[in-house]
């Protein structure tokens, strides 16, 4: 067949690609798509307005040193390499913080209302894991911002027209059409393993359809669902990428996932107050005395025990999320420190978390959109009394694993079709659901960073594949199609019938529940095996279930049991890789092992799909495997690109330790006691 | 402690927008649990979905995602009043265990029992033109530099999560009127106000001249009273009223 050249095929259909999620990372990818000339069919489970990425609070980094403290794009690829625990790759990284003060310029230009210094420039302030003024907000409701002003671009691409390559417009044809409330059920692959195409289904009518696309990107986002409560939306069940994974993509590092350490609970979810709630000089704190029986804002302050400022001198309350998380569970759980309750007459697993010593027009200018939840939802006013938090399920640094081509100066190959590319033909992946560039732990405000980048890398990847296909989805055989929309169908009708007696959401409830317990903050090899019976059997009752709706109309209990039995495939590879796991890294933390062993797990650990006995999933976990990319193989393995940055212990007691750079001047000052003024 | 308080739901479901004969209230009794909210609610419910009085049906559908009143999604007249469902707490609106009503917004179209069509807010969006006409995503350096004053103008304009609180609040959006609502046109004060947006204000300017922009405003004032994140509207509509008026009088002069 000859290799099509022009996005209008022979018979007059647009070749498009399809984008499925419309987060940042998927917004991102279709606006570099469409500057590439290149129409898309945009997917997603909500109005992509709506989508996860609006709760994000604190802020994005760049390291644009306004401040002049010496910061640059390379402390910020030190600091996310150290606090990631050297697990990540390093070209991706160092590709990511170099573009980050571009990213953000290009935001400021779609017009966030970025918060200003008095000068008219954009105002920085701190987070985790550094020492320097890094982080661009809007408010603390950054993400939402950032998702408006993509959303507000992609919205721009729905009334422009598509051009052939004569420069003339194709009749009715738009640069992007959504296809908002629908489902992604998984891809069409032909005959060759490649990605054609995907099936999605119609959450109002209920109708199931194949889409074909001259490529794939996933942006679906995290998974954090299936730890029941968490910080994250409901709708991050992680069903796309365990598709995906059933179908063969490798799915990487999923064992890390970031427990926040400051969230507030609520009967349907865990909501989070951001970690810029302490860049902004908030301490963390537990009464000296367990029994402490007045309300926090009574405690003297010779009677406070701040103890993160205590043990990390160096970082203070802003030490990485996994360490803060751990001392955290440490205080409440192993010493019984939380906040005592009167009430119940037992020490809670909370903290306090105290903005009451800043300035109420600083705390009103910059963190509003937090405390406002905090008041609505707790029932308390934050400005006068210490929040009480704590730790929550957050995100997630594993996800699809994904290749990069590496520049010689150590980044990436801008536009190179490896970049982002899944081991599926013509699968790509940007945003939470992949996951290349925090390691073993994350560093506040670099996810909104990740997201965008890895559309921005994702978007020219996948233009350079479309451009040298030898054959469009297009030529591909209608059946090829019809047999994916006839496999969902069947599936779909099959969940329809099923009749028997257990619960979707309670079985769901037990998932969370192991999985919370015993698969986050330490993990123990031997519950961690009790994790994976459960799981067994939390697999086996999931035939069992009995549909409690049968409507052909919005029906969300159908839907879920789809997203559930996807759940459940994910959590045993997150669960079997922590158990595989035997040293502690990042986020993943093991009091057996309680050292990092790079001798034998500075890996990545890359899992494989395999369909076990009696509707069971089995993990297979490689060193490494061939990929096909446009008619040629790669071979890729588990080692990481440590090329830049060398392995060290970290040490976050010591100001300045995660980089070289000279840490600020009034750094030390800062953490030891942080100002009123960020 | 949580001895066997319950509270009651009364739900306004009907099972599509052809099947008005389906349309009913149907009652729940729900274990009461602390920190709970509607949508704490309505999981229960789906957990288990029987009525109050025993009889098995089918849970409740509703629209939900982010929960912390940031994403717009879980809209509906709880107790007859327009708001978010997941800032609804329990123990706020139904103190003494009253029961609570729950329906579907009456200004959008019918997806099912809770659910509504809002895809016209987001087609006006279009209309109204609101984004800036970005050059392209490649990187020209800093946007525009900007007052404090004018960033603390727009943010609060810009956290409109398009929720519809404000356009089915309003008595002038209904069948027989064309009016785009107030949520559109704080759109066009926010891009107006914006040092690049500005340099398109008349686009969006006349896109919401005449009965279906500002002139169908009948000054009820209630969007301002129900807007969840207590955006000024009837303060952005003025404004862009006025800017309406200034082009309509000087816009041609200065062409
Ligand atoms: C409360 C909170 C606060 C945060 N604050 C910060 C912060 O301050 N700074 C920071 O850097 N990071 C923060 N994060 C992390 C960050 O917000 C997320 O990692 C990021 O927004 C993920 O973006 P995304 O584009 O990958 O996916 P998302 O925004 O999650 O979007 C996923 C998209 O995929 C779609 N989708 C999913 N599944 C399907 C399917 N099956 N079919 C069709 N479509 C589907 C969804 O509809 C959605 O459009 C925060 C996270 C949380 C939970």
């Amino acid at each position: 067949m000859a290799k099509p050249t022009s996005i209008v095929t022979d018979s007059g259909k647009v070749r498009r690609v399809v984008v499925v999620g419309g987060g940042l990372a998927g917004l991102t990818t279709v606006i570099k798509l469409c500057e590439a000339g290149i129409p898309v069919d945009l997917f997603s489970l909500v109005p992509v307005k709506r989508s996860h990425s609006v709760c994000a609070q604190g802020g994005i980094n760049a390291s644009v040193n306004t401040k002049g403290e010496g910061d640059s794009p390379e402390v910020h690829l030190e600091e996310t390499v150290y606090g990631g625990d050297f697990l990540a790759n390093q070209p991706p990284v160092k590709g990511m913080t170099y573009a980050a003060p571009g990213i953000v310029y290009m935001l400021d230009r779609m017009g966030v209302p970025f918060n200003r210094t008095s000068e008219g420039l954009l105002d920085f302030r701190r987070f985790g894991g550094t020492l320097f003024h890094r982080t661009a907000f809007a408010g603390a409701t950054t993400g939402q911002q950032l998702l408006y002003a993509l959303d507000e671009q992609v919205r721009r691409y729905e009334t422009v027209e598509v051009e052939n390559e004569k420069g003339i417009a194709v009749k009715g044809e738009r640069m992007v059409r959504k296809w908002e409330l629908w489902d992604f059920l998984g891809l069409v692959l032909d005959e060759g393993h490649i990605a054609r195409g995907i099936v999605a289904q119609d959450l109002k009518s209920m109708e199931i359809k194949s889409f074909p696309g001259e490529a794939v990107c996933l942006a679906t986002g995290g998974s954090g669902i299936i730890f029941g409560k968490s910080t994250n939306s409901v709708i991050n069940t992680g069903t796309a990428a365990s598709a995906v994974y059933q179908q063969g993509a490798c799915y990487a590092n999923g064992e890390f996932i970031q427990v926040h350490p400051t969230a507030i609970p609520g009967a349907d979810k865990l909501r989070l107050i951001s970690e810029s709630v302490r860049g902004e000089g908030g301490r963390i704190w537990v009464p000296k005395d367990a029994k402490e029986k007045r309300r926090g804002k009574d405690v003297p302050e010779s009677q406070r025990d701040y103890f993160l400022e205590n043990k990390y001198p160096g970082y203070g309350n802003l030490v990485p999320r996994d360490i803060a998380a751990r001392e955290l569970f440490l205080k409440c759980f192993h010493e019984g420190r939380g906040v005592f309750n009167n009430k119940s007459g037992q020490n809670e697993l909370e903290v306090y978390l105290d903005v009451t010593h800043l300035p109420k027009d600083v705390l009103h200018k910059k963190l509003s959109g937090v405390l406002e939840i905090y008041e609505k939802f707790a029932g308390e006013d934050p400005y006068t009394n210490p929040m009480r938090i704590f730790p929550a399920v957050h995100y997630s640094m594993g996800g699809l694993w994904v290749d990069f081509e590496k520049s010689t100066d150590g980044r990436l190959v801008v536009g190179s079709p490896r970049n982002q590319a899944t081991n599926i033909g013509g699968l790509y992946a940007a945003g939470e659901v992949d996951y290349a560039y925090h390691g073993a732990n994350r560093l506040g405000a670099n996810s909104l960073l990740s997201c965008i980048y890895g559309g921005m890398v994702a978007g020219p990847a996948i233009a350079t594949y479309v451009k040298n296909l030898d054959k469009s989805a297009f030529d591909v055989k209608s059946s090829v199609f019809e047999k994916a929309t006839t496999r969902e169908r069947e599936r779909y009708s099959g969940i329809l019938a099923m009749n028997g007696t257990e619960n979707p959401y309670k079985l769901h409830e037990e998932l969370a529940q192991v999985m919370l317990r015993d698969c986050t903050i330490e993990r123990h090899n031997e519950t961690l095996d009790k994790v994976i019976a459960k799981i067994d059997e939390l697999e086996e009752r999931s035939l069992q279930i009995g549909v409690t709706d049968t409507s052909e109309r919005a029906n969300q209990g159908a839907q879920f049991v789809r997203h559930l039995k996807n759940m459940l495939v994910l959590a045993r590879v997150i669960a079997q890789g922590a158990r595989n796991r035997d040293e502690s890294r990042g986020a993943h933390f093991k009091p057996e092992f309680k050292a990092r062993d790079d001798q034998s797990f500075l890996r990545t650990t890359m899992a494989l799909h395999e369909e076990g006995a009696g509707g069971k999933s089995v993990v297979n976990y490689v060193r490494g495997l061939d990929y096909p990319l446009l008619g040629k193989s790669v071979r890729v393995s588990d080692e990481v690109d440590i090329s830049l940055v060398k392995p060290r212990a970290r040490k976050y007691e010591t100001a300045g330790a995660a980089s070289h750079a000279d840490p600020p001047k009034e750094s030390t000052k800062m953490s030891a006691r942080p100002q009123a003024q960020g | 402690m949580a001895d066997n308080k319950k509270i009651r739901l009364k739900v306004l479901r009907q099972d599509g927008p052809a099947k008005s004969d389906s349309k009913r209230w149907e009652e729940f009794e729900i274990p009461w649990h602390p920190q709970m909210n509607v949508i704490s609610a309505l999981m229960e419910i789906r957990k288990n979905p029987h009525k109050a009085d025993g009889a098995r049906t089918s849970p409740v559908a509703w629209d939900a995602s982010c929960l912390e009143e940031v994403c717009g999604s879980c809209t509906m007249l709880v107790n007859g009043k327009v708001r978010q469902a997941c800032s609804a707490l329990i123990d706020k609106i139904a103190p003494a265990g009253e029961t609570i009503t729950l329906a579907p917004m009456t200004k959008f179209p019918l997806v099912r029992d809770l659910i509504v069509d809002r895809s016209r807010m987001f087609e006006d969006l279009k209309k109204v033109k609101a984004w800036i006409d970005l050059d392209g995503s490649h990187e020209l350096g800093p946007g525009p530099r900007q007052s404090q004053e004018n960033q603390e103008t727009a943010y609060p304009l810009s956290r409109c999560m398009t929720c519809g609180c404000c356009l089915e609040a309003c008595p002038q959006v209904n069948d027989h009127s064309s009016f785009v609502g107030p949520a559109a046109l704080n759109q066009v004060r926010l891009f107006n106000l914006h040092p690049s947006g500005k340099m398109h204000a008349a686009e969006r300017l006349e896109a919401v001249m005449g009965e279906s922009g500002v002139q169908g405003c009948g000054k009820a004032q209630n969007c301002v009273v129900a807007c969840p994140k207590e955006i000024p509207l009837v303060d952005s509509i003025a404004d862009v009223s006025r800017q309406t008026t200034k082009h309509m009088l000087f816009g041609w002069l200065l062409k």
